[in-house]
C-alpha cells in the first residue's frame, strides 16, 4: 500500500506547535539546550588537571623514518610527555586493528604511508604549548616513491606500501564479485544496444562541523577508563579498545556526548583516541585530544574513491536487460573500511538500481595507495552512494544513445509494485516498493513537461539549461546477524524501557544521534506504542555504562534496527501492563482492548485503566495477578530479518552560464519514501541535508592529491562545501510504502538524499551540455571542469 | 597581558597571552562553550560572536583586540528567561540538527534583523553565506530567520497600536 501526498507547507505548519502522542510533527527535545549554547560537545569538557595532546604528522606520503629527536620538545617547560611510535611499540601498542581486520599504525614506527600520518605526540599543560612543542620535534625521513595513481597501484614495479604485512609483495587488498558473470555476458552478447562508460566517484570527505576528538581519563587506582569521544558507535568502540589494549571491558566507559555531525566520519577508531588513552594511562591525568580542521580532512575517514567501468545492455525500445561493472577501489594506506565483514565492498551489490533486470555482474579490486585510509563514510549507506551514482549515470548515458527522455526510460524499467518483495540479480531482497507514483509525483511537482519545453526554447537561443533525473533504491538497517557483523560483532541492537511508578518513562538506546534527533523520535516511538506523552519519556543514549549493547548509528540504521527495538520493547512492556490491567479490572486479558494510553473492558469503555494507573499498580502495594513480578520494564535485543529499502525520485534543474561555465542549481525536487514516518519535520530535515551534500559532491568537493601525495584539500578553503548561496530552496514530497517486516513499517532516511542527489545534479549538468555532444562528465563539476568539458577537454579527476 | 571587555553584559577582566584567539578565550577561559570552533581558515563561522553588534569570527580575532568592546555570545541571546525570537525560530522551523553551527548562525541572524527587520530570502542567504552548516541544507535556517522576523514585526506592530 502506498499513500502519496506533497509535503505540507512547513512555514504555515511551524506557526502552531503540535503535540502528538506518537508519530507526527513534534518540535525536538534536544533543541532547548542547543539553541542556548548549552550542548555538551567533547571539546566543551573540562576536567581538573586535564592535559592537552597534539599530534605530529608526516609531511611526506611515503618515507622511511630514519630518526626522531624529541629532546627539545621534552625540554619545553609546559610539556609533560613526548611519545613516539618506538615508545608505543615497547608496549605493543604501535599498531591497532581496523574495522575491516587490517592493521593501522597508531604512530608510525618503520615508515610513514600517507601524508599527515601520525608520527609522535606531545602532551602539555595547554593546547597552545602542545602545538608549540610539535615544532621542536626533529624527524629525519628517507623519501620513498609514493603510489598515488590508483591505476598504477598494481603495476609490477609499484613500490610496496604494506611491507609491514608478512609476505606482502604487491598493493592488492581484495578481489570481490557479485552476480552471475556468464549469464550477464550472454545477455550482453545478444543485446541490441550496449553502452559503456568509465564513471568516477572521486574521494570526498564528510567534514562534519565538529572535528573528531576525545577526553581520556584513566583512574590510577581502579584502572577505570572513561572516554568522552566523538563516536557514532560507543559500544563497538568499547569492545575494540578492550581487544586492542587488553583493558577489561567492564573497566571501560565510552561516552559520546553531543556530537556536531558525524556522517560516518565518527565511526572508525582513530589513532588520536588511542594516543589519548595511552597518555592518560601513562601520566595518570585526564588528556584531551581535539584535531584541527586540516587533521580532520587529511587523516580521518574519507569516502568513495571508486573508478567504475559501467556497461548497460538494452533493447532498441529501451528495455534495460543487464548492468555490469568493474571497479577499482582506492582504500588508502590501511584498509580501514567500516563495513560488515562479508561485504568488503559494502552494499555495492545494489548497483542493479530500481530496475527489473535479466542479469547483473560486478567485480572489484581494492588496492592500497599512499593516501589516508577510509572509504566508507559520508552518508554512503555502505557504498550505495557509488552504486546508485553509477547505475543512474549509465541509465542516462543509455537514454542519450537511444535519444529517449531519461524520465520515460526509467518509468519503462522500474520494478512493478506487484513484483515486491523483489529479489535482485545480485541477491538482495527489496522488501517493498511502489516506484512509479514517486516518479510521477516528482515529475508533477517539477512540471516536467513544461521544463522540457522551456529547455527546448532556451536551446534555440543558445542558453544552457539542464534537467536531471534520478531514481534510487537504498538498502539500510544493517543488519541480520546471520550474515552481517563488524569485527565479529553482530549488527543487532538492544533497547531497554522502564516505566516509573508515576507513569514517566526512560528508554535506553544502543544507537547515538549526531544531529538526527533521536531524543525526539525515539520518545515518539515509545509514545506511539504505549500512549505516554513524548515529554514524559527520557531518552538515554551514547553512554556504554547506561545503555544496552548495539552497534551504533550509521548506514541509516537507527530507525530500521534500533527503532524496531524500541517499538518491540514497548510492546513487551505493554503486554505486561495488560496482565496488570486485567487484575485491576477483574477481567481476563483477552477481554481488554487497547486504545493509545489505556486498557478498557471490551464492550464497556467506562471500565478502563490508564498506563499511568497501571505503572503505579506495578510498583505499588496492591496485589498483582498470580505469578507476576512487580515493576514495569523490559529489555530486548532486536535482530532485523532483512534490511529496509527506502527509495526516491529526484529532479534537478540547472542553468549554466555559457560564458563562465558557472552552474546554478535553480530547483531541486525530491520525493522520498521511507515507509511509515515518525516525525515528518525531522525527515524533511534529513532529506535537505543530504541534498546539499549532493550539490557539494557533484559540483565542489574533492579530496585531491598531487603526484607526490600531497593532499590538496586540507582546509575549507581548498575543500569547498556548499553554503546558503549554492543551494536552492528544496522542494520535497513523499509517498508512504511501509516496510512489511519492520514492526511499524518504517525504513531509514538519513542517507537517502546523499545517495540519490549526486546523479540528479550531474545528470542535469550533462543534460545542459547536450548541445556540445556531451554524454558524460565526472564530478566535481566545478566551473573550470565544466568549461573544459565545453571545450571538449574533459579529463577524469583521477 | 590583561584584557577587559564586556561579555553578555558582564565586565570581565582576565590575564591572557597576547596570541590567544578570542574563541579560545571565550570557550576555555570564560567557560562559555556555546561558541564553537570548526576550522583553521575562517571559513566555517561556527565561532561567530557579536562585537558591538557586528557578527565577527572569533577564531580570527585576538582576545586582545576585543578589549574594551561589547561581546555577545549565544549565551547572551536569552534575556531574563525570555528567548530571542531567533532562538524560537530555529526551534520552530527545525533550523538545527546537530546544533554545532547554530550559535553562529543565530548571532548572524540577530545582527541581520537588527539592521533589516524584513529581509528577503536572498538577503538572508547572503548574510549567512560565510557560515557552513553540514546538516540542514540551509532552507530551514532561512525559514527560521523569517519566522523570527515575522514575530518581531508582529510584536512591534502590536506595541505601536
Ligand atoms: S572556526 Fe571556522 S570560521 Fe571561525
Ligand atoms: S546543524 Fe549541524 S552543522 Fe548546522
Amino acid at each position: 500500500m502506498t499513500t502519496t501526498e506533497p509535503a505540507p507547507n512547513p512555514a504555515e505548519e511551524a506557526a502552531e506547535e503540535e503535540r502528538p502522542i506518537g508519530f507526527g510533527r513534534l518540535l525536538r527535545k534536544e533543541d532547548p539546550r542547543l539553541i542556548r549554547g548549552m550542548g555538551n560537545f567533547v571539546d566543551d569538557i573540562q576536567l581538573k588537571g586535564m592535559l592537552h595532546l597534539a599530534i605530529l604528522r608526516s609531511p611526506m606520503a611515503h618515507a622511511r623514518i630514519v630518526s626522531i629527536d624529541v629532546s627539545a620538545a621534552q625540554a619545553h617547560p609546559k610539556v609533560v610527555a613526548v611519545i613516539t611510535g618506538a615508545d608505543l611499540a615497547e608496549q605493543g601498542l604501535a599498531w591497532m586493528p581496523t574495522l575491516s581486520n587490517d592493521t593501522q599504525a597508531v604512530l608510525a614506527t618503520d615508515k610513514v604511508r600517507f601524508q599527515h600520518q601520525e608520527v609522535a605526540f606531545v602532551v602539555a599543560e595547554d593546547r597552545y604549548s602542545a602545538r608549540d612543542a610539535l615544532e621542536l620535534i626533529d624527524v629525519e625521513y628517507e623519501l620513498l616513491s609514493p603510489v598515488i595513481n590508483v591505476r598504477k597501484a598494481l603495476d609490477p614495479d609499484a613500490p610496496i606500501i604494506r611491507d609491514d604485512l608478512e609476505g606482502k609483495t604487491d598493493n592488492h587488498i581484495f578481489d570481490w564479485e557479485t552476480g552471475d558473470e556468464a549469464a550477464t555476458e550472454a545477455v550482453f552478447l545478444n543485446a541490441e544496444v550496449v553502452v559503456s562508460e568509465e564513471i568516477i566517484y572521486p574521494r570526498v570527505h564528510p567534514a562534519p562541523m565538529e572535528t573528531c576528538g576525545c577526553v581520556a581519563d584513566v583512574e590510577r587506582v581502579s584502572g577505570q577508563l572513561t572516554l568522552w569521544c566523538t563516536s557514532q558507535a560507543p559500544h563497538a568502540h568499547r569492545t575494540v579498545y578492550a581487544l586492542v589494549a587488553g583493558l577489561p571491558e567492564h573497566k571501560i566507559r565510552v561516552i559520546a556526548p553531543d556530537i556536531g555531525g558525524g556522517f560516518g566520519n565518527k565511526v572508525p577508531i582513530y589513532p588520536g583516541y588511542v594516543c589519548a588513552i595511552v597518555a592518560s594511562l601513562v601520566i595518570g591525568k585526564p588528556v584531551k585530544w581535539m584535531e584541527d580542521r586540516t587533521e580532520n580532512l587529511v587523516s580521518t575517514g574519507f569516502a568513495r574513491d571508486y573508478v567504475m567501468k559501467a556497461q548497460i545492455a538494452a533493447t532498441k525500445e529501451g528495455k534495460i536487460l543487464a548492468v555490469r561493472s568493474e571497479v577499482l577501489a582506492d582504500h588508502g594506506a590501511f584498509n580501514g573500511v567500516a563495513a560488515p565483514v562479508k561485504y568488503p565492498a559494502g552494499f555495492f551489490g545494489v548497483f542493479t538500481g530500481s530496475y527489473d533486470l535479466q542479469a547483473a555482474h560486478a567485480k572489484m579490486t581494492a588496492v592500497y595507495t599512499n593516501k589516508a585510509p577510509g572509504g566508507v563514510a559520508y552518508a554512503c549507506s555502505f557504498r550505495i552512494t557509488e552504486a546508485v551514482y553509477m547505475v543512474e549515470r549509465i541509465v542516462d548515458c543509455l537514454a542519450h544513445e537511444l535519444k529517449m527522455d531519461p524520465a520515460e526510460l526509467r518509468l519503462k524499467n522500474l520494478i512493478k509494485p506487484e513484483q515486491f518483495p523483489y529479489t535482485t540479480k545480485t541477491g538482495w531482497v527489496y522488501d517493498s516498493g511502489n516506484y512509479e507514483p514517486a516518479m510521477r509525483m516528482a515529475m508533477d511537482m517539477a512540471g516536467y513537461e513544461e521544463l522540457r519545453r522551456e529547455q527546448a526554447e532556451k536551446r534555440e537561443r543558445g542558453e544552457l539549461m539542464g534537467i536531471g533525473v534520478s531514481f534510487f533504491t537504498e538498502a539500510v538497517g544493517a543488519g541480520p546477524r546471520k550474515d552481517m557483523d563488524i569485527l565479529g560483532l553482530g549488527m543487532a541492537d538492544g533497547c531497554e524501557l522502564r516505566i516509573h511508578p508515576t507513569g514517566k518513562a526512560v528508554v535506553r538506546l544502543s544507537v547515538k544521534t549526531q544531529g538526527q534527533g533521536h531524543e525526539t523520535t525515539f520518545a515518539q516511538i515509545v509514545a506511539e506504542e504505549i500512549g505516554i506523552p513524548p515529554e514524559d519519556i527520557e531518552v538515554v543514549q551514547g553512554d556504554t555504562d547506561n545503555t544496552p549493547f548495539g552497534l551504533g548509528t550509521y548506514g541509516s540504521r537507527s530507525t530500521p534496527v534500533s527503532g524496531a527495538a524500541a517499538a518491540l520493547v514497548t510492546r513487551k512492556v505493554r503486554d505486561k501492563a495488560q496482565i496488570i490491567a486485567s487484575g485491576m479490572l477483574e477481567v481476563s486479558v483477552a477481554d481488554l482492548e487497547w486504545t493509545k494510553g489505556s486498557f478498557a473492558v471490551k464492550g464497556d469503555p467506562s471500565k478502563s485503566v490508564t498506563i499511568q494507573d497501571i505503572a503505579m499498580r506495578a510498583h505499588g502495594a496492591g496485589d498483582l495477578p498470580e505469578g507476576l513480578e512487580g515493576g514495569l520494564e523490559a529489555q530486548i535485543c532486536y535482530n532485523p530479518e532483512n534490511l529496509t529499502y527506502p527509495f526516491g525520485a529526484y529532479i534537478c534543474v540547472v542553468d549554466i552560464d555559457p560564458g563562465t561555465a558557472v552552474v546554478t542549481v535553480r530547483r531541486f525536487i525530491a520525493v522520498d519514501d521511507c515507509g511509515t514516518q515518525i516525525n515528518p519535520m525531522i525527515i524533511e530535515g534529513q532529506v535537505h541535508g543530504g541534498l546539499a551534500d549532493g550539490i557539494g559532491m557533484a559540483m565542489m568537493q574533492m579530496i585531491a592529491f598531487d603526484e607526490d601525495g600531497n593532499c590538496l584539500a586540507g582546509s575549507l578553503m581548498d575543500y569547498l562545501i556548499p553554503t546558503a548561496l549554492e543551494t536552492p530552496d528544496w522542494e520535497t514530497g513523499h509517498t508512504v510504502t511501509p516496510s512489511p517486516h519492520h514492526p511499524f513499517g518504517a525504513k531509514g532516511i538519513g542517507e537517502s538524499a546523499t545517495v540519490g542527489s549526486p546523479p540528479a545534479v550531474v545528470n542535469a549538468i550533462v543534460d545542459a551540455l547536450k548541445p556540445y555532444g556531451i554524454r558524460h562528465a565526472d564530478m566535481p563539476l566545478t566551473p573550470s571542469r565544466v568549461w573544459e568539458t565545453m571545450q571538449g577537454n574533459h579529463t577524469p579527476p583521477i | 597581558m590583561q584584557v577587559n571587555m564586556t561579555v553578555n553584559g558582564q565586565e570581565v577582566s582576565e590575564e591572557i597571552e597576547p596570541r590567544h584567539l578570542l574563541v579560545h578565550f571565550i570557550r576555555d577561559q570564560l567557560g562559555l562553550t556555546g561558541t564553537h570552533w570548526g576550522c583553521d581558515t575562517s571559513n566555517c563561522g561556527t565561532c561567530v560572536v557579536l562585537i558591538d553588534g557586528e557578527p565577527v569570527k572569533s577564531c580570527s580575532t585576538l582576545a586582545a583586540m576585543a578589549g574594551g568592546h561589547q561581546i555577545t555570545t549565544v549565551e547572551g541571546l536569552e534575556v531574563d528567561g525570555e528567548l530571542d525570537p531567533v532562538q524560537e525560530g530555529f526551534m520552530n522551523c527545525h533550523g538545527l540538527q546537530c546544533g554545532f553551527c547554530t550559535p553562529g548562525m543565530m548571532l548572524t541572524a540577530r545582527a541581520l534583523l537588527n539592521k533589516n527587520p524584513d529581509p528577503s530570502e536572498a538577503v538572508i542567504r547572503e548574510a549567512i553565506s560565510g557560515q557552513i552548516c553540514r546538516c540542514t541544507g540551509y532552507s530551514t535556517i532561512v525559514r527560521s530567520i523569517h519566522w523570527a522576523a515575522n514575530k518581531e514585526t508582529k510584536v512591534s506592530l502590536g506595541s505601536a497600536s
